[in-house]
């Protein structure tokens, strides 16, 4: 079986949900669903005998600022052993109601990729059991990954404080001279 | 009379890292420890993250070829050629005959020299200072083959967008031939000092087992996972370049421990020499680089050019507007490559420019740390040593 009949099989399970399957270079199935249901969605992909999309490759988010509507979207990438086939699942997250259910339940793995993506999104993922910062400082401001955040900005006094204490350590030590004979 | 005075006993928070040398970088374990059993590992990344992801969005597809490279330095080729075909998908580049078995030689090479970083690391973790040296040694015949090949012996920057940078000559080729006739030698060298070691068998066998199903749970890949007996190799599930066109075995493990791995990474030594030779023996003439490939001088821009405005037509009245399509249509692509360390994915959405709308990479070290924290629990500190070691990370890969 292969990706594009998988993807026909859940639409047939959960006919509310799918929006879209859209196929792109033969092989890259994408199915677009409802965030609501992702959890069942996702229990159905790992368990039905003719599926078993066992192997969750990743867990990522997307920002489509002003392109698409809903503007975010999580990315999960599974993978079934017996069909040997990859199949894309992209969840829509609008911008008012930034949260979607955890598939920790299902996939431990999925820990630290639902971190990172609220990380990087500030996607809430209901249900995780430690959903904290995880590649950027506790106390950063802001979400990196979005397309309304700047790769480089002079942020003058709002800069992130680790880095106002690395430079005034700098200033303080530069105090010391050292002495040459 | 003698009271017994109850004994009150605390946990133990000990930070290890971010500069221990045992760690493979800059990784931290917060370990809670009672006595010297650890209850609790927090592991904490971080230290080294460069922004790779947002970096890549705002580059064009060859320039953000060489990012990838910075993410496992120690098997830099694989990385970009896991990139490039990705890219190759999303903009539906054609790559020649050459060129891919060409590739399929490198990164086998390259699967050789991680292998040989990992077995001196994890065997100096555990106490086998010998090994360390043996390895380094015969590390050093690999950089000198890529050093005559691409002129560059650690970040390569060899494949390109539809194919590889410069072809490969003679005296290459045949220095690579005797590399992979003296190599089984050398790996034999290796067991020699560790295979039948009594304390190299009591610091691996029936430590950190990790269960087929945990271990798929947890997302583990390449020979961590096969470790545990799970056949799930990407270059025979979903063959990419010239790994259908070569046979090779994919080595399993039974008992689910770090010496199971350990074998199976020696297996896949011979394994790669043996891909090689087969590379060699079958490599195809003809062109190294599709000529319609983007260059590096890629734009950042739309790629495809606007249709020509049509003629007026002879009677003088003004042809037809062209049609204008609504918004960008974005186009998606997860492709993984079987990199030394394991399932290195890429995930590219592409709106018609020349930069990615969105560039996701999904690496191994990343999912084998957060499984760290799993793994840890109930075990002795000597122990998470070795657990580090058999799972093969490297922290640039992890933080990107």
């Amino acid at each position: 079986m292969g990706p594009k009949e998988a993807a026909e099989v859940l639409r047939k399970s959960f006919e509310s949900e799918v929006r879209e399957i859209s196929e792109f270079n033969a092989g890259q199935v994408s199915v677009t669903v409802a965030k609501e249901k992702i959890r069942e969605i996702m229990r159905f992909l790992h368990d039905a005998p003719e599926l078993q999309f066992h192997f969750l490759s990743d867990i990522c988010g997307a920002d489509y600022m002003g392109k698409k509507e809903p503007r975010y979207e999580v990315v999960y990438n599974i993978f079934s052993m017996p069909n040997k086939a990859y199949l894309t699942i992209k969840a829509q997250v609008p911008e008012d109601d930034l949260a979607i259910d955890s598939v920790m339940d299902i996939w431990v793995g999925a820990d630290w990729r639902e971190r990172e993506c609220y990380d990087m999104y500030g996607i809430k993922f209901s249900g995780h059991s430690d959903l904290r910062r995880l590649l950027m400082p506790d106390d950063w401001d802001g979400f990196p990954l979005r397309k309304d955040y700047p790769l480089q900005a002079d942020l003058g006094d709002r800069e992130w404080k680790g880095y106002i204490d690395v430079i005034e350590t700098y200033k303080r030590n530069k105090v010391y001279e050292v002495h040459s004979r | 009379m003698i009271v017994e005075k109850e004994l009150s006993t605390k946990y133990l928070t000990v930070s290890m890292g971010p500069q221990h040398p045992a760690t493979h970088g800059v990784l931290r374990l917060v370990l809670e420890l009672d006595g010297e059993t650890v209850v609790k590992c927090t592991p904490d990344i971080g230290y080294l993250h460069r922004g790779m992801e947002k970096l890549g969005e705002n580059k064009t597809y060859p320039v953000d070829m060489t990012l990838t490279s910075r993410l496992d330095y120690c098997s830099a080729v694989a990385n970009e050629i896991g990139f490039c075909i990705a890219a190759e998908k999303l903009l539906g580049v054609e790559v020649p005959e050459r060129a891919k078995f060409i590739r399929t030689m490198t990164s086998e090479m390259v699967r050789i020299a991680s292998h040989i970083i990992w077995i001196a690391a994890h065997a100096i973790d555990i106490g086998a200072m010998t090994v360390f040296l043996y390895s380094m040694r015969d590390r050093e015949m690999i950089l000198d083959l890529f050093e005559m090949l691409c002129g560059a012996r650690l970040l390569h920057i060899y494949p390109r967008i539809g194919g590889v940078r410069c072809d490969v000559d003679q005296k290459f080729l045949d220095q690579l031939w005797d590399f992979t006739e003296k190599f089984p030698k050398l790996i034999e060298e290796y067991e020699t000092l560790i295979d039948q070691n009594r304390i190299w068998w009591q610091r691996t066998k029936n430590i950190g087992i990790v269960s087929a199903e945990d271990a798929i749970a947890l997302g583990l890949t390449g020979p961590t996972l096969r470790g545990s007996g799970v056949p799930y190799d990407i270059r025979k599930v979903a063959p990419y370049d010239a790994y259908d066109k070569v046979e090779f075995d994919v080595p399993l493990g039974k008992n689910c421990d770090v010496y199971d791995r350990y074998r199976c990474r020696m297996e896949e030594f011979r394994q790669s020499n043996r891909i090689i030779r087969q590379c060699i023996e079958k490599l195809p003439g003809g062109l190294v680089l599709n000529p319609d490939a983007p260059g590096l001088d890629m734009m950042p821009g739309p790629l495809k050019k606007a249709a020509p405005a049509p003629a007026p037509a002879a009677d003088g009245t003004a042809a037809p507007a062209p049609k204008v399509e609504a918004g960008p249509a974005f186009t998606e692509i997860y492709s993984a490559t079987e990199v030394p360390k394991g399932e290195l994915g890429y995930y590219m959405v592409s709106d018609g420019t020349g930069r990615p709308y969105r560039m996701r990479v999904r690496t191994p070290s990343f999912v084998h740390i957060s499984a760290l924290q799993r793994l840890c629990v109930g075990v002795l500190v000597a122990d998470v040593i070795a657990l580090i070691g058999t799972i093969d990370i490297v922290l640039g890969e992890c933080d990107r």
